[in-house]
């Protein structure tokens, strides 16, 4: 008798096997249990001619040296492991990208919301997963890591939120940006229905984020011995300016965080939060988004910045298009290439002499399907 | 390197004093100061709902051993009866029925919560038909306010479902915890005016349900609707309303 296999039973045992694999994560198992996921993604994908092109760099991008680069990973959203596999498969597929990288990247910027409902096996799963990364890994909150049991499980496994460090001459900051005014009381919410309220993107009954007093003190106590023309970077998980209010593309005391800035001669903020290329400048800060991992998040309906050049919509047919991971080139002067490496599509990098031109020069290719 | 505690308490209020909180309510009944609980103004975040109830004495089980008498009512639905006290009277009374009413009624409120939730659009304001004043005789356009009440309550309500079903992996029957709103917030990019339009990949020309259909079977990982289905007509209200204003475009992709 001919035994058929419905799409759904292959796929329910590929799935099986794909985290009986996952059971025993050491180096070896996790390159083979990757190249297993690479091989599934791939193959439920249209067929696409993903080549890794170089992206034509102005003049002046093609002869300077990057100081140094590092790479990111974010938003991951993982679940438990078998409540979805098809997260757990994009966040091993980027640290296989970054393993890839050939010199490897003085450090892996991880950019937040590690886990979808701030679960304790999902903050694991994903630490467990991280850990295999062969650069040294830094690791910034999300609101989907804290607002289960108020970031103490994030804390346990990864450290305070709140840090500085120095590499090679540039001051690196990492603030948790997604402090929300206690929405929960008065609703009388149980630790999940807050993190089910902050969870979705669209809920109005939470409140907007915010940096906060304490780690605005924090900030400006860190950068107050820098002369002027330090070189900078901030990573927070919102982007820290106003976009968007009603899904949170938003950091309510952005202004004042700004301020605390504004003495600088230049200063790069790299955020999470918005899953797609997204750019923008106000006066000497340049920001600049992180690809998500785990879906893409259309562009808000307005309040997308000028300079941003919006990622064509992604393929609803691939799951995958529209994440991916990326790396940033930093350069002598402290600004820095950002490469948005696209899964399924060539990457796009939005360069320093983009951003120092205010657009005019370096302009990174337009998107064939632009947001309506 | 430099780092920062950041306390576990934020806001100014812990979940673990909710009990508390909620205790000093069922001790101290009515909070003395303010005004009455219904009057109080709500503030833009929290929603008059809610507020009513968070100001609201909770459940009265305790005031009778605390020499506040109180008097059962019984509830006309049948229902368990409800304990008051004995000295609230007119709308502070009222209030403190329905409050209990709704707290053991969690879902009355399910239209309204799941309107101010997820920003649900209010259907078209139908009010100008009452001015009118050809064909008073006739029944046919001869409307009410009552009529007017109506049909708006009855489309937002059959929206609020959709909505409700939109926002969630269970109710979608997603294998993999993934509901719409993780892909379009507020039904960003689902484009219903854009219907019909010729969908290369499913090589024919698609109405809006099929592309529904198409990422509950695809990202969504549920089982497909069929057309008719109450689910499915309740998705399709809520996108469609979602786009309020849009114009209609078909064939645009
Ligand atoms: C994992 C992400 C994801 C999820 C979850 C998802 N979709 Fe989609 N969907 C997409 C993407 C990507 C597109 C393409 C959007 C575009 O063209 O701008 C799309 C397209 C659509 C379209 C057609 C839009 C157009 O422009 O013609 C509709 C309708 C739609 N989705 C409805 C839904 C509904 C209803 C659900 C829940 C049952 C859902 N989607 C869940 C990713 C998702």
């Amino acid at each position: 008798m001919a035994t058929h296999k419905s799409v759904e039973t292959k796929y329910l045992e590929e799935r099986r096997q794909f985290f009986r694999g996952l059971r025993n994560l050491d180096r070896r198992s996790f390159l083979k249990v990757s190249a297993a996921a690479l091989g599934a993604t791939a193959g439920w994908a249209t067929p696409h001619s993903f080549t890794p092109v170089t992206v034509a760099q102005g003049a002046e991008g093609a002869t300077s040296q990057p100081a140094f680069r590092f790479a990111y990973i974010s938003d991951s959203h993982l679940y438990e492991r078998d409540v979805n596999d098809r997260f757990v498969r994009g966040l091993l597929r980027a640290v296989d990208d970054v393993n890839n990288l050939d010199p490897q990247p003085d450090f892996v910027f991880y950019g937040g919301d590690l886990a979808q409902l701030g679960q304790a096996k999902e903050l694991e799963l994903g630490a467990q997963i991280l850990k295999n990364l062969k650069a040294p890994l830094k690791i910034m909150v999300g609101e989907h890591d804290w607002y289960l049991d108020m970031g103490q499980k994030w804390q346990e496994l990864f450290g305070p939120p709140t840090y500085s460090f120095d590499h090679k001459g540039v001051h690196f900051v990492v603030l948790m940006s997604v402090l929300e005014r206690d929405f929960w009381t008065a609703r009388r919410m149980t630790a999940m229905e807050r993190m089910q309220t902050v969870a979705g993107l669209d809920n109005g009954w939470q409140n907007p984020f915010m940096v906060g007093p304490r780690q605005r003190q924090w900030l400006a106590d860190d950068l107050a011995k820098l002369p002027d023309d330090a070189r900078i970077i901030v990573f927070s998980h919102s982007p820290l300016y106003k976009l968007y209010k009603p899904w949170n593309f938003w950091t309510d005391d952005a202004e004042e965080v700004q301020a605390i800035l504004k003495r600088f001669k230049q200063v790069v903020v790299i955020h999470g939060h918005t899953h797609q290329l997204l750019t923008n400048r106000i006066g000497n800060i340049h920001f600049h988004g992180m690809l998500a991992t785990a879906w893409p998040w259309p562009y808000a309906p307005e309040g997308t910045p000028e300079l941003t050049i919006q990622m064509s919509r992604p393929d609803p047919f691939n799951p995958s298009d529209g994440c991916g991971d990326g790396e940033v080139h930093v350069h002598p002067d402290g600004l820095v290439d950002k490469v948005y490496s696209l899964w399924n599509r060539n990457p796009i990098t939005v360069t320093r002499t983009y951003m120092a031109s205010w657009g005019k020069q370096d302009v990174p290719p337009k998107p064939n399907r632009p947001a309506y | 390197m430099r780092t920062m505690r950041i306390p576990r308490r934020i806001g100014g209020v812990v979940v673990g004093t909710i009990g508390v909180l909620l205790a000093l309510l069922v001790l101290g009944g009515v909070p003395k100061a303010g005004p009455p609980a219904g009057l109080a103004p709500a503030a833009a975040e929290s929603p008059p709902v809610v507020a009513v109830a968070a100001a609201a004495p909770a459940p009265a089980r305790s005031p009778s051993k605390n020499d506040q008498p109180t008097v059962q009512i019984g509830a006309c639905d049948g229902g368990a009866p409800v304990e008051v006290s004995k000295d609230l009277k007119g709308k502070a009374l009222a209030d403190s029925l329905m409050d209990q009413w709704k707290r053991s009624h969690p879902e009355a409120n399910w239209v309204t919560e799941e309107k101010e939730k997820h920003a649900l659009k209010p259907p078209a304001d139908n009010s100008g038909l009452l001015k009118g004043a050809q064909g008073k005789s006739h029944t046919y356009g001869n409307y009410t306010e009552r009529d007017i009440l109506l049909w708006a309550r009855e489309t937002e309500k059959f929206v609020a479902e959709g909505s409700r079903i939109f926002h969630s992996a269970d109710l979608l029957g997603s294998e993999v915890a993934v509901s719409c709103d993780m892909c379009h917030p507020h039904a960003a990019n689902t484009h219903p005016e854009t219907y019909p339009k010729y969908q290369v990949q499913l090589g024919r020309v698609a109405l809006l349900r099929d592309m529904i259909n198409w990422c509950i079977e695809n990202p969504v990982r549920g089982e497909k609707l069929a057309a008719d289905s109450p689910t499915m007509r309740a998705l399709e209200a809520y996108i469609l309303s979602q786009r309020k204003g849009v114009p209609m475009e078909y064939g645009k992709h």
